[in-house]
């Protein structure tokens, strides 16, 4: 039965995260622009708190050991939460502790054990942060095949060498807290993507040293560092997959995958929220100049801005179903790859368009400092960047529907 | 709950409108676009799948209640196959569907199953105007009331079939408010203009249609003494022409995508150009994106939500998408795409009218 009735459980956790954006995120928004690497310590702590009470040690959608009752929503309830937060601010949302991209990568690819083990670390008293290290200087999108860190066994441990570049939050993973991150590296370097796993490097792990704190154009209070291991030994059991390459099998490597099926719908989500905090924050700035939307009127007889402003929020609007639809196929367990990749083209391109109209359509108000209007500009891109390009997600999207594999289309 | 799946009964409607689409449709869409003609038996066998009846109660005449939702589920597989002879086959729904979601009791009963009952028969709606500015929720067309008749003045066009109507369903201002006549054919006042030629649907014979002094009984307005609600009505041809829309572009999807396939150019094929792939990855995000548009307006209409803002903003989202992605398609076939031997010019023909066709269909 089709139907787009938003849960009731949803609902109240969407209302919750508005009053945070509100209080705890809007206010301090643009200091912390300003202020680029600076902790925002009042934003985590409480979020550590909050999340405690509700009973989540992370954000991240945990397999339930309850018997569920009804069916799951976890993807689909985290869409809603990171639109709101991003909503509220997406720099800020990035500080959020207990649970990123690595515990979204150690969900997908970890062991009922390793999940244990590795997210238990955020459940502590103090809030803690992980982090996903893909990307190294000579490649980005050619990832996973390019990987160029090393993972060597040594007896019961693994020596990690290699260096990373762009990881979100590894700062606070690393050294403002005990979190930990992903580090992506090559058991077998012959074997292409086949031989690139996943493993978890834990805050103190000596050899794993953070080298550089990025300088961005925005969500500048999240940080973005390099990380280098050298001659970095994690236990055997921090291994996330298979320990060996099996010809023609890229099992390991499909681990990445799936924590991009999970992922990539949330960046869009992120997208959605700051394109939906534009969009709102314009219509409210020409309510304030008497100046109203007509909806239901013909493009002939609308004026430009009107027109611009229902054509970005019909693009919204599509976009935002798109990226529940493929929550909803996640927490179905139903593949949902082509969707994935889809929503996150359209949020990528929605929130740049948007956030560019917006700056343009307020003219000096949007360009100034004065309003968030301008840090929303920059904040957006990264979101047409990160966790594949929008050129790297048309191409998954054309690959999926055309059939074809990576030789045939790259 | 959230659920992106059609139900059992709706999946079973889909897979029969779609075979009609496939092999009916689909191969009649050429010769009938050139010949500016519909054969009577492929609009026959397409009422015979008795959409429209299974969403009339059968108090009326029918076998079941409306669903908007089931409604462009059904739409969109039969745009795919060719919009002259959907907009056709889902014609008497603009003179019925009005009726049944703003008539009396006493209208249901007297106009829904001289329609629902029997075979296709033209029973129209005389919606759209010939202005450039037209806007359904300010019409030129007027109704006053004169004593016991309200007299008709206006002009309308884009009226399907008005040569061989049974009867109209005819929309005009009644002080300040958009409302509906019913008007059997042949009434004095009513003049059928000449055929009009248009870019796209040309199989779909349409006319202009003139009011003069039409003497219209007052039990023959639309719900009566107080009239109707329009917006529901206006939503649901809004939902319908966007859900056939959806059909078009998917139908230009599907025919780009093989072809790119097989065109080669210098050794490989197209499709493994990014230039072409990304367009085809643009096309399909753009149909998928658009279609929940489109379903989460039926499924508030379904629910008894207010829904004008989103039918609007899906029809808006829809019409766009149609240009787009049939110009794509045209795109990626080339110089063949420009070619009549290939469906998707007129997708393209077709396409462009979505913006204009609000009136033409509803769910
Ligand atoms: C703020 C920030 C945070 C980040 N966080 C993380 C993180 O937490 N973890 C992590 O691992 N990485 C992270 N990244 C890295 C990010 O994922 C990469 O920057 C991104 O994948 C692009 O890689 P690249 O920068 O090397 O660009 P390149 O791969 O060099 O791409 C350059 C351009 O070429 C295009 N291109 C590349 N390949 C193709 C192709 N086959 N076809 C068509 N066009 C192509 C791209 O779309 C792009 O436009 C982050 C980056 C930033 C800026």
């Amino acid at each position: 039965m089709i139907s787009f009735e938003m849960p009731e459980s949803i609902r109240k956790t969407a209302v919750l995260m508005e009053t945070i954006a509100d209080n705890m995120m809007r206010p301090v928004a643009r200091y912390f622009d300003e202020h680029e690497h600076e902790i925002p310590w009042d934003y985590i702590n409480f979020m550590h708190e909050a999340m405690k009470q509700m009973g989540v040690g992370s954000i991240t959608p945990k397999e339930g050991k309850k018997k569920r009752k009804g069916p799951r929503l976890g993807f689909q309830r985290q869409a809603f939460m990171l639109e709101m937060l991003s909503w509220g601010d997406s720099g800020l949302f990035l500080c959020t502790p207990g649970g990123g991209l690595g515990s979204a990568t150690v969900l997908a690819a970890g062991t009922p054990e390793q999940k244990e083990r590795f997210l238990s670390c955020h459940t502590g008293d103090k809030p803690t942060f992980d982090a996903m290290a893909l990307t190294e200087p000579h490649a980005g999108s050619a990832m996973p095949a390019e990987v160029r860190t090393t993972a060597v066994r040594d007896g019961d441990e693994w020596v990690l060498n290699g260096e990373k570049i762009f990881v979100t939050a590894g700062h606070k993973a690393l050294v403002d807290s005990d979190g930990f991150v992903v580090i992506w590296a090559t058991i077998d370097p012959a074997a292409g993507r086949a031989g690139v796993r996943p493993f978890v490097v834990e805050a103190g792990t000596p050899g794993c040293t953070v080298t550089k704190l990025e300088h961005k154009l925005g969500i500048r209070a999240s940080d973005t560092v390099s990380i280098v291991l050298q001659d970095c030994r994690v236990p055997f059991e921090n291994l996330m997959g298979s320990p060996e390459v099996k010809k023609k099998k890229t099992k390991g490597f499909k681990g990445a995958m799936a924590t991009f099926d999970a992922t990539r719908p949330l960046i869009a989500a992120m997208a959605v929220g700051v394109a939906r905090a534009a969009l709102e924050s314009v219509k409210q700035m020409l309510e304030e100049h008497e100046i109203g939307i007509r909806y239901g009127l013909p493009r002939s007889r609308l004026t430009n801005i009107e027109r611009e402003i229902i054509d970005m929020e019909t693009m919204l609007r599509s976009t935002w179903l798109l990226t529940i639809k493929a929550m909803w196929l996640a927490d179905e367990r139903k593949p949902n790859t082509i969707e994935a990749s889809m929503c996150k083209v359209r949020a990528g391109d929605l929130v740049v368009k948007v956030t560019q109209r917006a700056v343009e359509i307020m003219g000096p108000l949007g360009y100034s400092r004065e309003y968030l209007l301008e840090k929303w500009f920059r904040d957006a891109k990264i979101n047409d960047l990160y966790e594949g390009t929008g050129q790297i997600n048309r191409l998954i999207v054309a690959r999926r529907i055309l059939d074809y594999s990576r030789h045939e289309l790259s | 709950m959230y659920s992106f799946e059609p139900d059992e009964e709706q999946r079973m409607l889909i897979e029969a409108v779609e075979r009609y689409a496939t092999n009916d449709l689909r191969t009649a869409a050429h010769d009938a676009d050139e010949a500016g003609e519909l054969p009577v038996e492929l609009i026959e066998k397409g009422w015979g799948l008795g959409v429209l009846q299974a969403s009339i109660p059968e108090a009326y005449g029918g076998f079941g209640d409306r669903s908007a939702v089931t409604g462009v589920l059904a739409a969109e597989a039969m745009g795919w196959g060719d919009l002259a002879s959907a907009l056709a086959v889902m014609l008497p729904a603009t003179y019925a569907m009005p009726v049944l979601l703003g008539g009396t009791e006493e209208q249901k009963t007297r106009w829904l199953p001289p329609v629902i009952e029997a075979e296709w028969k033209p029973y129209v709606a005389a919606f759209i105007e010939p202005s450039f500015d037209f806007y359904a929720g300010d019409m030129r067309t007027t109704a006053k009331k004169n004593g016991d008749v309200y007299l008709l003045n206006g002009e309308k066009a884009y009226v399907p079939f008005a040569e061989t109507a049974e009867a109209f369903l005819i929309y005009a201002v009644v002080d300040g408010q958009t409302q509906a006549f019913i008007v059997p054919a042949g009434a004095e006042g009513l003049t059928i203009g000449e055929r009009e030629k248009l870019m796209g649907i040309g199989a779909l014979p349409t006319y202009q249609v003139k009011m003069d002094d039409l003497l219209v009984p007052l039990e023959s307005k639309l719900g009566g003494e107080q009239g109707f609600d329009f917006s529901p009505v206006l939503a649901s041809t809004q939902v319908a022409i966007a859900a056939l829309a959806v059909g078009v572009s998917k139908a230009a999807l599907d025919y780009a995508l093989p072809y790119a396939k097989e065109r080669e150019v210098w050794g490989v094929p197209i499709a493994q150009k990014q230039a072409i792939a990304f367009m085809l990855a643009e096309m399909a995000t753009e149909v998928e994106a658009i279609r929940l548009l489109v379903w989460e307006a039926a499924w508030m209409l379904d629910v008894g939500k207010e829904a004008s803002k989103e039918a609007y903003m899906a029809l808006n989202g829809a019409s766009d998408m149609a240009m787009t992605v049939t110009d794509q398609a045209v795109q990626v076939l080339g110089g063949h795409g420009y070619i009549r031997e290939h469906p998707v010019e007129l997708w393209m023909r077709n396409g462009r009218g979505i913006s204009t066709f609000a009136g033409l269909a509803m769910v």
